[in-house]
C-alpha cells in the first residue's frame, strides 16, 4: 500500500461527498394513486411529456385493473399490494385510464384521466 | 353447366349476383337444379358437409335481470315483452341466441342465482326449438363463469345449423376483456374442418374490435380472435354489451351489435360520459328491442342479414314508431 495511500482516499472522498448528485434529479416522481370501488383517486392526474414518473397503485378492497392502451399501463391493482410502473410519456394529451378487471355493478364507469402536458 | 377453375371467392360473388333478389337459399330446388348456380350449391354440400338452408333467428341482449334503478324501473317488462314480440313473429325463429348480461350481479347470497332462474324462467316462455347463451361479466365477471356454468352450461361452445356454423365465445369470464389464449386454441381447433366458404355466425359478448376502448367497449385479445376468422370469406359477429346497435364491417367481419332489454347508451360519438339514456314514462321501450336474422339470404354479400325490431315500434311510440318500423335493416 502507498504511503500517501489514507491521504488519497480522504481527498476522493471529499470529492465525491462535494460532487453534484445527479442521481437525485434523475429519480422519478412518484405519484400515488388509489382504487377502490368504482373510482380511482386522484381522478386526474398530470404528467409531463417526457419526464419519468413512478405511478404507485393500492387497492383498498378488491383486484382492479389499470389499463391505458396508448400509454402502454396494463396493470393488476391488487389489494394488499403495492404496484408500481414508471412511465415517460411521450405524447401530450387526456388519457382516460379504465378499471379493465371486472369489480362490481359500477365497473363500468370507474375510470381516471391522466393528463399529459 | 360446371365450372370447376372457379374460385371459392368468385364463387359466392357470382352466386350473390344470380340471386339479385336475395333469394338464393329460399329457392334452393330452383336455382340448384342446373348451371353454375348448381355447382355452388353442391360444392358447398361438398366442403361445409350441409348446405345452407332458409331459416331465421333472433338475438336478445343484456336483459340485466334483477336490475333496479333509476334508467330502467320497470325491471324484466322489457324482457317480457321481447318475448311476446318473438312469440308474434311471422317467421318462427328457430333458434334464440341471448349475447350475455342475462342477469345483474348480486353479491348478496343466493340472491344472483335466484336472478339466473328468473331469467331461465322468463327465456322458457320463448317458442323457439333452441335458446343459446353466452355471459357477460355481469354474470360471470365476479366468480370466473362458474354459476352460469351451473345455470346454463359452457361459457364457450359451437354447434351447426342448416348449414351455417355457430361460435359461442367467452370474453368475460377471465375478469379482463378478453378471450384468452386456452380459448383461443379451442376456436382454431373448432375451426379447423371448415373451408373458407364456410357460413360462420360468433356470438359474445363485447365487441371483438376497438369500438371505444374508454367504455371498456373492446376485447382485448379481439385481433387474435379476427385473425383466427380471417381466412372465411363469411363471418358475422352477433355482440351486445354496448345497449344500442352498431353496425361494424371489418376486413374479414361484419359485427351487429343488438339493442338492450333494460336502458340504452347513447352514442359515444356523440356522449362524453357513458351514462344510460334517461327513462321516458311515456315510452318506457323506446331504445329497447331485439335482433331478427335471417340466414340464407345473402342479397349483401353475407349469409345473414340482420334487422332491428324496436319494441316500442306501434303501441308505444306513435308516429316515431311507425317511422321506425318502416325503416330498412341496419344494413
Amino acid at each position: 500500500m502507498p504511503r500517501n495511500f489514507p491521504i488519497l482516499l480522504a481527498v476522493a472522498l471529499i470529492s465525491l461527498l462535494a460532487s453534484p448528485r445527479p442521481a437525485a434529479a434523475a429519480e422519478p416522481r412518484v405519484v400515488e394513486i388509489t382504487a377502490k370501488r368504482f373510482e380511482f383517486s386522484p381522478s386526474v392526474i398530470t404528467l409531463r411529456k417526457g419526464e419519468a414518473v413512478t405511478l404507485r397503485l393500492h387497492s383498498l378492497d378488491v383486484t382492479h385493473g389499470f389499463f391505458q392502451r396508448a400509454l402502454g399501463l396494463d396493470l393488476e391493482i391488487e389489494a394488499g399490494k403495492v404496484t408500481e410502473v414508471t412511465l415517460t410519456p411521450q405524447e401530450q394529451g387526456r388519457y382516460v385510464t379504465i378499471c379493465d378487471h371486472f369489480c362490481g355493478s359500477g365497473h363500468g364507469n370507474m375510470k381516471m384521466t391522466i393528463v399529459v402536458e | 353447366m360446371r365450372q370447376p377453375d372457379l374460385d371459392r371467392r368468385m364463387f359466392l360473388r357470382m352466386a350473390g349476383l344470380s340471386l339479385g333478389a336475395g333469394a338464393l337459399y329460399r329457392v334452393a330446388p330452383a336455382w340448384a337444379a342446373e348451371g353454375p348456380a348448381a355447382d355452388v350449391a353442391a360444392r358447398q354440400r361438398q366442403e361445409n358437409g350441409e348446405a345452407v338452408t332458409p331459416f331465421t333467428f333472433v338475438q336478445l341482449s343484456d336483459t340485466h335481470v334483477g336490475f333496479a334503478g333509476p334508467p330502467n324501473p320497470t325491471g324484466t317488462a322489457a324482457f317480457e315483452r321481447a318475448v311476446e314480440r318473438v312469440n308474434r313473429l311471422a317467421a318462427r325463429p328457430e333458434l334464440v341466441l341471448f349475447t350475455g348480461d342475462l342477469t345483474h350481479e348480486s353479491e348478496a347470497p343466493g340472491e344472483h342465482a335466484a336472478r339466473m332462474k328468473r331469467f331461465r324462467e322468463i327465456a322458457s316462455r320463448l317458442a323457439a326449438p333452441k335458446l343459446h347463451m353466452v355471459p357477460g361479466e355481469h354474470d360471470a365477471g365476479l366468480d370466473g363463469g362458474a354459476l352460469f356454468r351451473s345455470a346454463f352450461g359452457e361459457t364457450h361452445y359451437s354447434f351447426d345449423h342448416r348449414g351455417v356454423h355457430f361460435v359461442a365465445l367467452d370474453n368475460v369470464s377471465r375478469s379482463k376483456p378478453e378471450v384468452g389464449p386456452e380459448q383461443l386454441a379451442w376456436l382454431r381447433a373448432d375451426l379447423a374442418r371448415f373451408p373458407p366458404t364456410a357460413p360462420i355466425v360468433v356470438f359474445t359478448h363485447r365487441p371483438l374490435f376497438d369500438l371505444k376502448p374508454e367504455w371498456e367497449w373492446f376485447t382485448r385479445d379481439g385481433d387474435a380472435v379476427m385473425a383466427v376468422l380471417a381466412p372465411f370469406e363469411n363471418v358475422t359477429v352477433l355482440y351486445g354489451h354496448i345497449h344500442r346497435e352498431d353496425l361494424h364491417t371489418g376486413p374479414h367481419a361484419t359485427h351487429y351489435a343488438a339493442r338492450s332489454l333494460i336502458f340504452a347508451f347513447p352514442d359515444p360519438a356523440q356522449a362524453a360520459d357513458k351514462k344510460p339514456i334517461p327513462f321516458d314514462k311515456d315510452r318506457p321501450f323506446r331504445n329497447l328491442g331485439l335482433r331478427v336474422a335471417e340466414a340464407g339470404n345473402p342479397a349483401s354479400g353475407r349469409t345473414v342479414r340482420c334487422e332491428e325490431v324496436e319494441l316500442s315500434m306501434r303501441e308505444y311510440s306513435g308516429t316515431e314508431g311507425f317511422a321506425q318500423l318502416l325503416r330498412p335493416s341496419s344494413l
